[in-house]
């Protein structure tokens, strides 16, 4: 049975339940809802809970541990021999699910009756060409072990999901019985079914742990893959990023791509600190001016005008860099530019991408900084102003030391951003990984380099796609860290004056 | 200190001999020079801030307008039945034979029999010479035409066929004679003509529907690339990341607001939605890959994919909206129902839940806005690289067969080399723009309408 319709049966149990135990409540209580315990809808939700939640539970762990029970089960079928150099025996498993998967269309779309899928043999008939004509296309011709294993695999699968069928429906019946048969007016329903909403509550909470901990363990275990496969010390130190497009190993076993992060961390780096010389003055000079000089009016108009540039989504600007500020930079700095320098070769470089990123960046800046400033008590203004300094005088001694640690605080979140911007670098910084100061070259970043390296026709278990992850942890680490410091010193600031 | 005194006793600055408040000495200019001068940064930051806005904005204006219009060429065309139909008996499978090879010279001969009724004088007087004019999705459109009316064989037909992207680029600026010099996909005359033709009316510019409604064309129809299968795709997203991280979001915000206990395990949690926030998308887009895709096997490229990973990223969106409006529903309103006798759960459901509801939805639309516009994860869970040019066939399709979202769409053209697909990125960036806007305004309007002080 499809998993969609055990679900559909449990619900309807469920529903049924709701009914019968709210009845079997009432009819204890006489059909005085006041003799109840609990509002005769309790009585009904905690049958209803009782019929659905275990069995929904039991049906996801279920479905969570059957493939790999099955492909432990099955891959003992394949022989060593069976897996050529070069492949693996998962890819090999994938080829048997997706061949069992293909004799399951075939036997759906008429093809093949359920006999001839569990007997068929690849040394008599053309497995590939009989599936092709369902619709199942595979890449190469089906080997026997492979037929025999997805036979197997099938067969097996059948039996657990009618396992679990039997299961999961019996544990709803179970439940709504022994829900049902609790429901009496004495019976403390309400209290019952609030602690299992309670629990269902705290579930939900704890999906942004599991999310943390899915990112870490995702980024873990691939890194240490792609650290077997590479030496630790040429990843952080060698100064050449050139991944090699077969792969492959040198005759003394060292790959030939050069994976060194250094180039690309500098290119990080340096369009980062484009983009906060851009947005800081910017964005402080604005937060000062809003917060202290400018009229209720002007603030309300200005302030979220400025906050638009925080909700436009970065593909604009990447595509902004790349058509509008790239050859407007070239006009400018190119060959035979207005300049006449001939330092910019092409649109795409480091200049570019940090400067939209910078414009990208103002609103963070400015928003947290008037927050900031405007959290300054105004005694400490008054008192300024009292003794004869001027507006700016108050503002450049008084008011922005006291609110220098949340500023710091507010640029490293900026800085935290910037570094983890994806499209603005992977449209407007260019493809180059390289170690160099003018700021008109190209230059790539850590986050360029993810898409770059995990978009591309690149095997999964090579070192070139895996060094993506390495990457991605070095990233998810360094804006980490910098979140963290940077809430710190916000929190530590803001309880100084609360 | 009186006005009266104020004139005789001023403060003088030690080491100034004659001060006087009427006349300002060097240093109070200087001091004063420097307020202007800081209060003038201000407005200049300001300024420029703005000024960057607006840049921003008229760039996408003036380049994505000429997305929404296209350039048609109406040809009359006949259906030749030797060519198309040699036996005669109209067999649908015998039709469906001739490729789109046996149709072109149907469409170049019909343009060509239409610039000899204008009288324009030109060179090119082949059928094959009126090939750069028109789209290579013409015959196609001509051949789809004639498989669904196979009656129509043999008669003359009038067409409205796209025009090739250079024409339509010459038309509205982009390709000038001197900028096809080198091009060999059209040559001066073929302008000439255009220019001739589009004085009779056989080429026209009008307002371009299949921009918002049609699917991505390949690499050399850029003149055929629409948003609207991407526009789907974003769709169904949507609807996964709303039917599971409202829910999820308003279950996690009520427990941590109503009901957890301050101890370390939700301070945890707390931290971890704090920095879930601000974790780049990209390693969202990481997650997915091998937690979804690697791990589960669920299908690449699936809005479902897609859904779940913004999901993951826009949780955090709206636990801290929905936990800052349920914290401003006032102590008393839950007092009072505990006062009557409520259980802490009906309090909570009954009556803070639903005096928050206008905060929480405005929160979630504020996520949704964004998780609508997110690129990067989208491009590692493979939304992006292929072309999107079928329609899902139906609701449970379009959650898991593969499909792109507005701005992976966008990004792709942006990657790709012809210019004209430049403007239709730019044209694409307008419709999500406008969506986004929509969504803001309908967020502000709710705040707006409902939000109570207390």
């Amino acid at each position: 049975m499809p998993v969609l319709w055990i679900v559909a049966v449990v619900l309807a149990l469920g529903g049924a339940g709701y009914v019968l135990g709210r009845m079997r409540a009432l009819a204890s209580a006489d059909g005085d809802a006041r003799h109840l315990h609990s509002l005769p809808n309790y009585y009904g939700a905690h049958v209803f809970l009782a019929a659905t939640v275990p069995s929904l539970l039991l049906l996801v762990i279920w479905l969570l541990v059957q493939p790999l029970v099955i492909n432990s089960q099955v891959s003992h079928m394949i022989p060593a021999e069976a897996v050529s150099e070069g492949s693996s025996i998962g890819l090999v498993m994938a080829d048997v699910r997706r061949v069992a998967d293909g004799l399951d269309a075939a036997v759906t779309a008429g093809a093949m009756t359920q006999e001839q899928a569990g007997s068929i043999r690849a040394e008599f008939s053309d497995i590939r060409q009989r599936l092709g004509e369902v619709g199942v296309a595979l890449g190469s011709d089906v080997r026997p072990e492979v037929l025999k294993a997805a036979q197997r695999y099938r067969v097996l699968s059948g039996r657990y999901t009618l396992f679990l069928t039997i299961a999961a429906i019996g544990l709803s019946l179970a439940g709504l019985a022994y829900a049902w048969a609790r429901s009496h007016k004495d019976f403390r329903a309400r209290n019952v079914v609030e602690s299992a909403i309670k629990s269902l509550l705290v579930m939900a909470s704890t999906i942004a742990i599991l999310t943390t901990v899915g990112i870490v363990l995702s980024l873990i275990f691939n890194t240490v893959e792609f650290f077997r496969l590479y030496p630790v010390t040429s990843f952080f130190f060698e100064p050449t990023w050139l991944p090699s497009f077969g792969g492959g190993t040198d005759s003394d076993g060292n790959p030939l791509s050069k994976l060194g992060i250094l180039p690309l961390l500098w290119g990080t780096l340096y369009i980062s600190l484009i983009a906060l010389a851009v947005a800081v003055p910017i964005g402080l000079f604005a937060a000062i001016f809003l917060s202290e000089y400018a009229g209720a009016h002007t603030r309300a108009i200005a302030k979220p005008l400025i906050e638009v540039l925080a909700g436009i989504p970065t593909i604009v600007y990447g595509l902004f860099a790349l058509l509008t500020v790239g050859p407007l930079l070239v006009d400018i700095f190119g060959e035979g530019g207005m300049l006449g320098v001939g330092w910019m070769q092409g649109g795409t470089a480091v200049m570019t991408a940090g400067l939209v990123m910078g414009i990208m960046l103002i609103p963070f800046v400015s928003s947290l900084s008037d927050d900031i400033i405007n959290a300054v008590p105004q005694a400490m203004r008054d008192g300024s102003l009292g003794l004869g300094a001027t507006k700016s005088e108050t503002i450049r001694q008084v008011v922005l030391p006291a609110a220098l640690p949340g500023i710091v605080g507010a640029i490293l979140l900026a800085a935290s951003r910037a570094i983890g911007e994806t499209m603005i670098v992977v449209l407007g910084a260019g493809a180059a990984a390289r170690l160099s100061l003018n700021p008109f070259d190209a230059m790539t970043t850590v986050t360029a380099k993810i898409v770059s390296q995990l978009t591309g026709d690149a095997d999964f278990a090579s070192p070139e796609a895996l060094v993506a992850f390495a990457l991605g942890m070095t990233l998810f680490i360094v804006t980490l860290g910098l979140n963290i410091f940077a809430l710190y010193i916000v929190r530590k600031y803001r309880e100084q004056y609360e | 200190m009186s006005d009266a005194t104020a004139g005789t006793a001023a403060p003088q600055p030690s080491g100034s001999k004659k001060g006087s408040l009427l006349q300002q000495d060097a240093r109070t200019k200087r001091r004063n020079a420097a307020e202007s001068r800081f209060k003038f940064y201000g407005v200049l930051a300001v300024g420029t801030g703005l000024l960057f806005l607006l840049v921003l904005l008229w760039a996408i204006i003036t380049n994505g307008a000429q997305a929404f219009s296209q350039t048609f060429v109406s040809v009359q065309v006949e259906l030749l039945e030797s060519k198309l139909d040699k036996n005669g008996n109209r067999n649908l499978e015998d039709i469906k034979k001739v490729s789109t090879f046996g149709y072109s010279p149907l469409v170049q001969n019909g343009l060509l029999s239409a610039v000899d009724q204008s009288g324009a004088e030109t060179p090119l007087s082949k059928g094959k010479d009126m090939k750069p004019i028109l789209s290579a999705s013409a015959a196609a459109q001509l051949r789809d035409y004639v498989i669904a009316n196979p009656d129509k064989i043999g008669e003359t037909v009038e067409f409205r066929f796209l025009a090739s992207s250079r024409v339509d680029g010459y038309l509205k600026g982009r390709v000038t004679r001197e900028s096809i010099a080198r091009d060999k996909n059209i040559d001066a005359a073929h302008l000439d003509l255009v220019d001739a033709l589009l004085e009779v009316g056989v080429i026209e510019k009008t307002f371009n529907w299949s921009f918002i409604t049609g699917s991505d064309a390949s690499d050399t129809r850029p003149e055929a690339a629409g948003m609207g299968v991407s526009m789907l795709g974003s769709l169904f997203m949507m609807l996964v990341v709303l039917g599971l991280s409202l829910p999820i979001g308003v279950a996690a915000s009520i427990y941590l607001e109503e009901f957890a206990p301050q101890n370390r395990w939700t301070d945890l949690i707390e931290v971890n939605i704090s920095n879930l926030a601000a974790v780049p998308s990209i390693v969202f887009g990481i997650l997915g890959l091998a937690v979804f895709i690697q791990f589960a096997h669920l299908p690449q490229s699936a809005p479902l994919v897609g859904g779940l990973v913004l999901t993951l990223m826009t949780l955090p969106t709206i636990i801290i909206a929905t936990r800052a409006s349920l914290k401003a529903v006032p102590p008393s309103i839950r007092d009072a129902a505990l006062g009557v006798g409520a259980s802490k759960m009906q309090s909570v459901f009954h009556h803070v839940l639903p005096l928050a509801a206008p905060g929480i939805l405005t929160g979630t639309i504020i996520g949704l806005a964004q998780a609508l516009g997110e690129t990067a994860p989208l491009l590692l869970i493979g939304m992006v690289g292929f072309i999107a040019s079928n329609y899902p066939e139906g609701v449970m399709d379009g959650f898991v067969s593969p499909n792109s979202a507005m701005p992976a769409q966008i990004y792709e053209w942006a990657k790709r080399a012809d210019p004209a697909f430049y403007e239709r990125a730019w044209g694409g960036i307008i419709i999500l723009l406008v969506f986004l806007i929509t969504m803001n305004i309908i967020a502000i309007l709710l705040r707006r309408r409902f939000e109570r002080r207390w």
